[in-house]
């Protein structure tokens, strides 16, 4: 008598709560418990990704997210994420200039020599991807050696202090500049921006709500789309003009003065991509003028670059490259009509979330005893007149 | 840094709009009511559009049954209630159909049938029954505007003749009030017939997808069918066409899981719906009765959907 071993769970669950938080300490007597410092700023890239995931900016709780969920980016992200729905939304910034960022790395693909100078920073891209030993025995000496060497050492070769300006000039407005680019969109900035946390996605959806929606993706997921898209299905190489890396100021009213005041700064990675004109008359469309395409004073229109441009919290080149060109393939798939998936709004903007994609995926381990009796009882029907045909013939 | 969570989890601005979406989901019977949808602790997809609903309209002293499968004990369930618990100060939680006075529930309606004082909630990981005809949720929507269902009616058509049967076994599609057709969430076939006329309000919530719909209380709800091949819920007839019934309490009326019994190895059935089974199990104790059986479909109550020129 009884029910089937997966009912009578309640204890079950328990078990494998108390299971999970035991094999995170199963290292011992030798183990020391991950304070969230330490993943912060030596786990420095995997917190990043976290942070831009979860879609709040709380380096402490994206620590934390990662140290319970044992490092699944997923899951942290995911932690995350459901801490926001128990937050209320209590005022909005202005739009923010990133040409004010205070960049820690600063690079471009377009220009050898670009305004203010390429800014190399911390990155991994000419590294030898060799193991580093010396890495695996690391003294906590040796450790701290790192950063007074670093410190002692950049004073001896580096430019001074004084020639580093405060913040850099964008790539794209000398293009601009140059009649390369479409002209900014200015009623763009007077048009509230689309609130993915407070709209559903209804299609079509305005460019605000797709670049939301990618800041906040999940970041395999974003590249796969867009490496779709750079490879063939698709046809565009695009160029990087700017990526920059660096710290935002926010900026919010006074509560009494009324004036912009700064309260506090947030780590982003930004990209823009430019891509190969589109030609010309191709760019009008009902319901206004679209990117590709700048008018000149006798309204003819004129061929120029077409641009996309990605952002996120933390330091996540890979996203932020990705989602400029994915934001690039969903304008001209707005555009023209999606010849391939990655310029196709919703099959791009409904999929690249890794709290939905991940969840779903989960579920499938959950019981499905009843829709699974009703598939069987399904087959063995047909089966069954199969059969019946069989003999009759 | 201590996290103290407001009374059912979600900020009131949430709770708001999914009170809204829900009255409007009331008001336009069967319409998918799209609404932001906010994460919640635990997966997309196990359960978090029900949940949202449960989180939003349950108030304290109110009574809970949350199910599974139809059982108050698996897995899932239990995690749900129990979260439930923790965030809803005030609440009262049972096992009993008839005591509840609010129902969540995956992929089974009880076998108890509801009652008007009683609520219950779908969990719904797919709510638009045209996705299998059409991927595009742009051109969904006009379809649905549209009443357009004729794609829909062509899959049955063409499973009648490749299979000579329609192939769907649960998430059956169904209309509602004459207009818009439903995913009814992965009910059985079984459990579809429930929704005509249903004494109590239906709400279907799907967190992932963002969207929330109704079948109010006496509400016209039929499945699709054709005239001449009617909407048939599962058979459970062995092979001399007897039908089969719960080894656990005997009853022949009502959905059963069918499993190996691991000592004898052989298959076996019992209900599906518990609570179903514990009140069956009692009351023929007490009365020496088994309760009578019927599974054909349809009952008279619900007209056919008659496609034209057929």
């Amino acid at each position: 008598m009884g029910y089937v071993a997966i009912k009578g769970g309640g204890e079950a669950i328990e078990g494998t709560k108390t299971v999970f938080d035991y094999l995170r300490t199963r290292q011992g007597d030798t183990a020391k418990p991950l304070d969230t410092d330490t993943i912060e700023h030596q786990l420095r890239l995997l917190h990043s990704r976290v942070i831009s995931e979860g879609g709040v900016y709380h380096p402490r709780l994206a620590s934390l997210a990662i140290k319970q969920a044992q490092g699944d980016t997923l899951e942290a992200a995911f932690v995350l994420r459901a801490y926001r729905s128990t937050q209320p939304r209590l005022v909005e910034t202005p739009a923010l200039n990133t040409e004010n960022m205070r960049i820690t790395r600063r690079i471009s693909a377009a220009f050898k020599d670009i305004p203010g100078g390429q800014m190399l920073g911390a990155t991994t891209d000419y590294h030898l991807r060799l193991m580093r030993m010396d890495l695996l025995d690391e003294s906590p000496e040796r450790f701290c050696a790192v950063a007074k060497e670093w410190f002692t050492k950049k004073t001896e070769t580096d430019i001074p202090d004084s020639v580093i300006p405060d913040t850099f000039p964008k790539v794209l407005e000398s293009l601009r500049n140059e009649g390369l680019l479409p002209s900014v969109d200015g009623t763009a900035r007077n048009r509230d921006p689309f609130d993915i946390t407070r709209e559903p996605l209804i299609f079509p959806v305005p460019r605000s709500a797709a670049l939301a929606t990618m800041a906040r993706a999940e970041q395999g997921s974003l590249l796969a789309i867009a490496y779709s898209n750079m490879r063939g299905y698709g046809d565009v190489h695009p160029t990087v003009a700017e990526l920059r890396v660096g710290y935002l100021p926010v900026m919010l009213p006074h509560p009494i003065t009324g004036e912009l005041t700064e309260i506090g700064e947030v780590e982003i990675t930004e990209c823009e991509v430019v891509a190969m004109y589109e030609e010309q008359g191709s760019s009008s469309v009902a319901g206004g003028r679209m990117p590709g395409a700048t008018e000149d004073e006798e309204g003819n229109d004129k061929p120029t670059f077409t641009l996309g441009y990605g952002a996120c919290f933390g330091h996540n080149e890979v996203k932020a490259i990705s989602m400029a060109i994915l934001d690039r393939a969903l304008q001209a798939g707005m555009k023209n009509g999606p010849r391939n998936p990655s310029e196709d709004p919703e099959f791009v903007l409904l999929h690249v979330d890794g709290i939905d994609s991940m969840g779903f995926c989960t579920h499938y381990k959950m019981p499905h005893y009843v829709t699974f009796q009703s598939d069987m009882d399904r087959l063995r029907t047909t089966q069954q007149k199969q059969n019946n045909k069989e003999q009759t013939i | 840094m201590s996290a103290s969570y407001p009374f059912g989890f979600l900020n009131e601005y949430a709770k708001k709009e999914v009170r809204r979406s829900t009255l409007k989901a009331v008001a336009i019977p069967g319409y998918q009511v799209p609404y932001s949808s906010r994460e919640m602790p635990m997966g997309r997809g196990f359960g978090t559009g029900g949940l949202q609903l449960t989180l939003s309209l349950l108030g304290k002293g109110e009574t809970l049954k949350v199910i599974d499968q139809g059982s108050d004990d698996s897995v899932n369930a239990v995690n749900l209630r129990s979260f439930i618990e923790m965030t809803c100060e005030g609440i009262n939680t049972t096992t009993k159909t008839d005591e509840a006075d609010f129902i969540q529930s995956r992929h089974r309606i009880p076998e108890t049938a509801l009652r008007e004082d009683q609520l219950i909630v779908l969990q719904v990981p797919y709510p638009d029954p045209l996705v299998v005809v059409e991927p595009s949720e742009d051109k969904r929507k006009i379809l649905h505007g549209e009443a357009d269902y004729s794609r829909l009616l062509v899959k049955l058509y063409e499973d009648i003749v490749k299979f000579d049967e329609i192939t769907i076994s649960h998430r059956y599609p169904t209309r509602i009030n004459g207009h818009y057709v439903i995913d009814p969430s992965p009910i059985p076939r079984w459990d579809v017939p429930k929704l005509n006329q249903s004494k109590a309000l239906i709400l279907l919530g799907a967190g992932r997808e963002k969207k929330i719909y109704a079948v109010p209380p006496y509400t016209k709800a039929e499945p699709l069918a054709f005239e001449d091949v009617p909407f048939r819920v599962e058979n459970f007839s062995d092979e001399n066409g007897q039908r089969r019934s719960c080894q656990r309490c005997g009853c022949t009326s009502s959905f059963l899981d069918e499993f190996v019994d691991s000592k004898t190895g052989k298959k076996v059935y019992q209900c599906s719906d518990s609570d179903w089974c514990d009140a069956q199990g009692s009351a023929s104790v007490a009365e020496g009765r088994t309760p009578g059986a019927t599974d054909e479909y349809p009952p008279t109550n619900i007209e056919q959907v008659v496609v034209a020129n057929g």
